[in-house]
């Protein structure tokens, strides 16, 4: 029995898993990887090596030329030009020349701004981060009160800031004209009175016809009256700021003026159109139809051309409007049809319960709109926004062409100076700009995916 | 009851009116709507009228006719400087479409490559590819034409000394010579012989079509169409030549010269720089597209082609990509309408687009901004909606067919 018993205890039998052996040495580490991810057939191969040698003959060069040959340093040409065109570099250099990016650098944020009123830019600038770091940090609180000063605040603290104030208003239609002292600048306040006394008339007439109380109504116009007259009132005090026209502003600043005044005004306008083009009414669908297509169907040069020799001729004699507003102009309308079509997906995205249920509960439309749908389909669209954004940002370059000397601009300005003009000034140049236009444009298009991964959670299962 | 009771008399107190119908403040929204067009048009026109009178211009398209007295560069019709602007314009459409037409190809050829490298298993593939897109769809496109145009191009040699291309040509800072193709007697028979071709595939194609319905026996379609559009022509060419004893088509070479390239056809630096920014900038977008695009086609479809036997080339070919470019289309169409638009901005670096010269040169030399900026946006009006309408017509006959 217990040879038996001692046989068996002899059988073995294993009582511990033997522990995970790494996987053989072919398949692991980089080499594996290497294998796995590159070479895993013949035609793969093939592939890395086409894309090794592009990455080859791209790569390369451009390090060689914006670091290992560049010039750090300097104060003239002849730090940039090589011995045979009369400078310091051996024959056959070819580098980034970057001490004429940095005695223009100034110039090229700033344009022709008096350079002792630069600070006023500055300040803006910093007004500028202030608001708009919060409002997208998600977390950030009183998103609110950020609203109210990056849609109010703002915007009036820039253009005082910018232009120096004390603008002058004219009478719009001439009756303050004949009742007013001329030079007074009364005439254009009594027409003003006298618009918000039609505005609120009109408020008035509504109110009663459709038998709403007329009270709050009333109130509201008059605050948004009042609130328009304070804003119009601090533009034209004299708080001592120098006045700088339009016309000598230039480089990112003229960029970054058109770029948000150009996703400002067309946001609204496009949330109209888009809203127009889903409307019941036949006639103001198709007005929005022929407006938004019309804007869509030609490129941004033949508006900017329209706005800088057309828009004057449009005017009433006499009335003539700035450069700089013309093109913004020509900008808000050419976005704010593609704004419309960025909205109308979203608008569509919202399902029809949505609707219905604003409906049933008696919601009137701006208030169907306001409170249950526009806040949906923003929300849903905003990397679409963020795109569209991308794309004018990137579309004020164009400017230039009628003459603007926003930051491309600028820089294609300053190949004039003959103090720094060498062969490597325009590659050095388009480099620096390109880098910075990637910046800004890289790092919103990142913000874009941000938020869409964020919103995407709503939806998670 | 209760509302019965109380609904009759809020409306007594507060009296009916028209404004609470909806229809009817519908309608008094949209007559308002259309008296403040009609009087903001009116307006405009009335300032514009004034405008002109004070300045001395007349309006009217009577000055078309009128000679337009400057050089074109690069015409494909005949142009002098004593043709009319009528003819400027046909020079300018007629280079905007040029760009606008190799441009879409080469963006497409591009796009595609990029946007399947970029789903490549391949990681240095698919890295180099999403590179690729993200350096060039942030930076502006003007920025892109003045680096080919100012940086790139004007890095090439000067004219005397050109790089040979080989079989390609030469190419010099004054641009691409390239092989210009001499037409010999018998190229009429090569061209016919191609047309042959062509015709025979559709042929051959819906025979190959009906036969596999009834047998269900592939015919290898691809190896014979390759055949008849290549081989025929091929055929055709050397009969001919042996019948005229002279080649019908042949490749003029450029031959280098102390002031440049003599010979060959002249490709303009402003045409290279132009097309190489706007295809390479497109296909940036074309290529984010298509990987959508294939990125939208479920696995499941693949695995199904796979568990009915269908090899991967056939499963690529038959399943996924139909399916795939029902999503491709539509923003494909918008992205060639794009480059269309983009080519405007040729007049940043003087090629003789429509814009550069007719809405610019000639606008200039005569002062006639309305005539000159109607009839130019009318124009991009009218290629943006014929080719919206022909895709939507090609969308339509690809997209799903649901009951």
């Amino acid at each position: 029995m217990s040879d038996i018993q001692s046989e068996t205890d002899l059988v073995y039998v294993r009582d511990e898993m033997l522990s995970q052996s790494p996987p053989p040495h072919r398949e692991s580490g980089p080499l594996g990887w290497l294998r796995k991810n590159l070479f895993s057939s013949w035609s793969n191969a093939l592939l890395t090596l086409i894309a090794l040698y592009v990455i080859w003959i791209v790569v390369p060069p451009l390090i060689d030329f914006a670091l290992v040959q560049a010039v750090w340093s300097g104060d003239s040409r002849d730090v940039c030009t090589t011995i045979n065109q009369g400078g310091i570099q051996p024959n056959g250099w070819f580098g980034a020349c970057w001490p004429y990016v940095k005695d223009y650098f100034a110039q090229f944020i700033y344009g022709r701004y008096p350079v002792e009123e630069r600070w006023r830019v500055n300040i803006v600038f910093a007004l500028f981060v202030l608001g708009v770091v919060p409002l997208l940090i998600p977390a950030a609180p009183f998103k609110s009160m950020n609203l109210i000063y990056m849609a109010i605040v703002f915007p009036v603290a820039a253009l005082l800031l910018l232009t120096g104030g004390h603008m002058e208003f004219e009478s719009m239609i001439g009756i303050g004209r004949e009742l007013a002292p001329l030079g007074s600048g009364l005439d254009f306040w009594i027409e003003y009175a006298l618009l918000t006394l039609v505005v609120l008339g009109i408020g008035y007439a509504w109110a009663r016809g459709t038998g709403a109380p007329a009270g709050g109504l009333l109130k509201l116009v008059l605050t948004v009256m009042l609130a328009l007259a304070a804003v119009i009132f601090v533009l034209s005090l004299d708080l001592g700021l120098e006045f700088v026209p339009t016309s000598i502003w230039g480089g990112l600043l003229v960029t970054l003026v058109i770029a948000i005044t150009g996703i400002a005004a067309s946001l609204p306008l496009g949330v109209v159109l888009a809203l127009g083009r889903r409307s019941d009414m036949p006639i103001v669908r198709f007005v929005c139809v022929v407006f938004i297509e019309f804007w869509r169907g030609v490129p941004l040069i033949t508006v900017l051309f329209m706005s800088s020799v057309m828009l004057p001729l449009f005017l009433p004699e006499g009335v003539s409007f700035d450069k700089l507003l013309r093109a913004l102009i020509g900008v808000a309308l050419f976005s704010a049809a593609y704004m419309a079509e960025v909205i109308r997906g979203g608008l569509q995205a919202i399902p029809k319960g949505q609707y219905e249920g604003a409906d049933a509960v008696g919601l009137a439309y701006w208030q169907k709109m306001r409170l249950i749908i526009l806040p949906q389909a923003l929300t849903l669209v905003i990397p679409g926004i963020v795109n569209t954004f991308i794309g004018l940002f990137k579309d004020t370059t164009l400017v230039l062409i009628i003459g603007l000397f926003d930051f491309l601009g600028q820089i294609q300005s300053s190949f004039t100076d003959p103090s720094w003009s060498t062969p490597v000034q325009a590659t050095t140049a388009y480099f620096f700009a390109a880098c910075v236009y990637w910046i800004f444009c890289f790092s919103m298009s990142r913000y874009s995916i941000f938020t869409e991964n964020r919103l995407r959670t709503g939806h998670a299962r | 009851m209760a509302v019965q009771d109380v609904l009759p008399s809020r409306k007594g107190s507060s009296g009916f009116s028209a404004l609470n119908d909806q229809r009817v403040r519908g309608v008094i929204f949209q007559v308002l709507l259309i008296v403040a067009i009609v009087s903001f048009a009116w307006w405009i026109i009335h300032n514009t009228a004034a405008n002109l009178r004070a300045q001395g211009i007349g309006f009217g398209f009577g000055i078309l006719r009128d000679s337009a007295g400057f050089q074109i560069n690069q015409t494909l019709i005949d142009y002098q400087e004593t043709s009319s602007y009528v003819r400027v314009y046909f020079v300018g459409l007629l280079n905007t479409l040029l760009v606008s037409f190799i441009g879409v190809i080469l963006a497409t050829i591009i796009g595609f490559i990029v946007g399947i490298s970029r789903l490549s298993k391949n990681w240095v593939v698919a890295k180099a590819a999403y590179v690729y897109i993200e350096v060039l769809r942030n930076i502006p496109l003007l920025l892109q034409i003045f680096i080919w145009y100012f940086a790139v191009l004007r890095l090439l040699p000067a004219k005397r000394d050109a790089i040979d291309l080989g079989p390609f040509g030469l190419l010099n800072i004054a641009g691409w010579y390239a092989p210009n193709p001499v037409l010999g007697r018998g190229f009429a028979l090569v061209a016919a012989a191609f047309i042959i071709g062509i015709v025979a595939t559709f042929v051959l194609r819906a025979w190959a079509r009906r036969r596999q319905m009834a047998t269900g026996q592939i015919f290898p379609l691809f190896r014979v169409a390759l055949a008849l559009i290549i081989g025929l022509p091929l055929v055709a060419y050397f009969v001919a030549g042996f019948a005229f004893a002279n080649p019908p088509f042949s490749l003029e070479y450029p031959t280098p010269g102390n002031f440049g390239p003599r010979g060959g056809l002249r490709v303009f630096p402003e045409f290279i720089g132009l097309l190489m920014a706007l295809s390479f900038y497109t296909a940036s977008f074309i290529a984010e597209i298509v990987r959508a695009g294939i990125l939208a086609v479920p696995n499941g479809q693949t695995e199904a082609s796979y568990s009915l036997g269908l090899r991967p080339g056939h499963t690529l070919r038959l399943v996924v990509i139909p399916q795939a470019m029902r999503v491709i289309i539509p923003p494909l169409t918008s992205q060639y309408l794009n480059l269309t638009k983009n080519s405007s901005l040729a007049v940043a670096i003087a090629y003789p687009d429509l814009v550069s010269v007719f809405a610019g040169t000639a606008l200039n030399q005569t002062g006639r901004a309305v005539e000159f900026i109607l009839i130019t946006m009318a124009t991009y009006l009218t290629i943006s909606l014929v080719t919206s309408l022909f895709m939507n017509w090609y969308n339509r006959s690809v997209a799903l067919v649901e009951r």
